[in-house]
């Protein structure tokens, strides 16, 4: 019985031979993490202050169903992906207007899309990489029309929160008085829904349905840890999405694992250090007061 | 503790005083108002102004519609019956002119909200489009803090402040646009009585510069009590309105509650005893589980004598 032998485990994670022409041959995977980590470095805010991680989880899993169902019967990943999460964000948005009946509505749809996509898999005859892929990524999957089909999605994405930031903060942080005020909550909630469906139908296909999180609610959660401004905080959690993403591929080029688990630790390791930046601020009492002459 | 800082003063000594025996006029009008939820009528024929400047306390038990009856100003609900005009013409949606403070309720740590983006809400957070810094908007939300007292933590994590603290800087939101009508849920509600009193104070004040009318709803008028000019007190789907010592006697609520209430004065505080149970549970929107059982919606022994001013 062998052993693991470290030194090929290693050269398995991290190779780095013949980069410059692995660079070359994977830029569409490098731009693709790049939008990728600015649709979900900003969308994460307001899933953040929306408290909607688990309807991410729960949206992507649908989407997994929708990828899977897409790649039997010959509709297109991307195509099923899309028409899952969508039709998920929806169901979650029109069912779950409140926290609570919201988690029983995502906890319900999770596992039956998870089961729905696992047979759609394995119907298909085609190969098993593919399949994999869904749920733990596929950086090599990304070519041209793929990627314009991203790029053109996370423009919708971007421009439409640009579009509905204001009133949407309002309506997320202070729904009462944005009510009041004549924000249209109801239906923002719908439009915020089906933003996140598509953000998430994206972010399925580069890092899979079961690591969403790590673009959506990581950076965003690793931002608001570490400031409060309603600027900082977007900017930031962009930064971190894009370096997670970026640099996970950048590390994932030469080894032979999935490019999931690159990204999620580091994605997980800026979470750590400013969960660290905060705490030390704390012990030495800094709170942003300031006493008034 | 800063809740009673010098601000407020300095504020006060600022402010033209408005002209007290000047004809104050209508800002909000109800007419033959009535509402009804299925067939649970919770009041009807309702009449009554606010005038601008005016101070009016809305008291009731639970479920008798007082929250609604914001509700329906808001023109987040329709009248069954009757008119309502603010400003002369009918309620609307959305309305910039009216402020609206809710009960203060802790806010979530998930989001990137400082003291000044919550009171920048109130200046433009109902417009499309991403917040760009700009010197006027600035401006506007720096002197709003100012004139709440609330400069000190413009720049804290709401989520960390205190209740006090928050709803101060829910006042500053709230006059935002500089509205004619402040509508107030419960503002004090889960405050302790040292911020019960300068918030309520805060509105007072503010209501007297600008010559706000205030509809001030809440379970108990004792913190409000010297501040108020008349009381809307609604029970039994009917009403009483006039000035605190007209409504709050024994005969009067009895009457209106269709049994026996006490209503005790000690110390400066106003004690109703016996109140029935509204029996339909609250009314729709708002759960005040909070209010002490036994006593009325109007003071409750549990609370013990506040410190007066």
């Amino acid at each position: 019985m062998n052993g693991i032998d470290w030194s090929d485990l290693w050269s398995q994670i991290f190779n780095f031979s013949d980069y410059g022409d692995l660079i070359v041959l994977l830029q569409n995977s490098i731009i693709a993490g790049a939008v990728l980590g600015i649709v979900g470095g900003l969308i994460g805010v307001f899933v953040m202050s929306r408290d909607m991680a688990f309807a991410v989880h729960g949206i992507s899993e649908l989407s997994f169903a929708g990828a899977s169902a897409g790649l039997l019967f010959g509709v297109g990943v991307v195509e099923g992906s899309l028409i899952g999460s969508i039709v998920a964000a929806l169901i979650i948005g029109f069912l779950g207007a409140k926290s609570r009946d919201r988690n029983s509505i995502i906890a319900v749809l999770m596992p039956f899309g998870l089961g729905l996509g696992i047979l759609c898999l394995a119907l298909y005859p085609g190969r098993s990489a593919n399949k994999f892929g869904l749920l733990t990524g596929q950086i090599v999957a990304v070519d041209d029309p793929r990627l314009n089909s991203l790029i053109a999605i996370s423009i919708v994405v971007v421009v439409g929160l640009l579009v509905v930031w204001r009133p949407l903060t309002f309506a997320s942080v202070d729904a009462d008085v944005a009510a009041a005020r004549g924000v249209s909550v109801q239906t923002l909630s719908i439009v915020f829904m089906l933003l996140l469906g598509l953000a998430v139908a994206v972010s399925v296909q580069v890092v899979g349905s079961l690591l969403v999180l790590s673009i959506l609610v990581t950076p965003a959660a690793a931002a608001l840890r570490v400031s409060s401004s309603p600027i900082v905080v977007p900017l930031l959690s962009m930064l971190f999405a894009v370096l997670s993403l970026v640099g996970g591929i950048m590390l994932a080029l030469g080894g032979s694992v999935p490019i999931s688990p690159y990204v999620t630790t580091i994605s997980f390791a800026i979470y750590v250090i400013c969960r660290i930046i905060a705490a030390s601020r704390a012990r030495r009492g800094i709170s942003g007061r300031k006493a008034v002459a | 503790m800063k809740i009673f800082g010098a601000k407020s003063a300095r504020a006060d000594a600022e402010a033209a005083p408005p002209p007290r025996n000047a004809p104050r006029h209508v800002v909000l009008r109800v007419r033959g108002g009535a509402l009804q939820f299925g067939d649970r009528r919770l009041w009807h024929d309702l009449d009554f102004d606010v005038r601008s400047g005016e101070f009016i306390a809305v008291l009731g038990a639970n479920g008798s519609g007082k929250s609604s009856l914001l509700k329906v100003i808001l023109g987040q609900q329709h009248l069954s019956a009757g008119t309502m005009t603010f400003e002369g013409s009918p309620v609307t949606r959305g309305n910039r002119r009216i402020g609206y403070i809710p009960q203060q309720k802790l806010a979530d740590e998930g989001a990137p909200l400082r003291g000044r983006d919550l009171v920048a809400l109130g200046v433009d957070g109902h417009r499309f489009g991403f917040p760009l810094p700009r010197a006027a908007r600035r401006r506007e939300v720096d002197e709003l803090l100012a004139s709440v007292g609330a400069s000190e933590y413009a720049n804290v994590a709401v989520s960390t402040l205190s209740g006090g603290e928050q709803q101060r800087l829910r006042v500053g939101q709230s006059l935002a646009g500089n509205p004619r009508l402040l509508l107030c849920d419960e503002p004090l509600l889960s405050l302790d009585l040292a911020h019960q009193r300068a918030v309520s104070e805060l509105i007072d004040t503010h209501r007297r510069q600008r010559d706000l009318g205030v509809l001030f709803v809440t379970h108990d008028i004792n913190p409000i009590l010297d501040m108020v000019d008349r009381v809307l007190y609604l029970a039994g789907g009917s009403f009483r309105i006039g000035t605190p010592d007209e409504v709050l006697r024994s005969e009067v609520l009895s009457e209106l509650y269709g049994s026996p209430v006490d209503v005790i004065r000690t110390r400066g505080r106003v004690i109703v005893v016996g109140v029935p149970d509204a029996g339909h549970g609250h009314d729709g929107h708002h759960h005040h589980d909070d209010d002490p059982g036994g006593n009325g919606p109007i003071g409750s022994t549990a609370q013990g004598g506040g410190p007066r001013s």
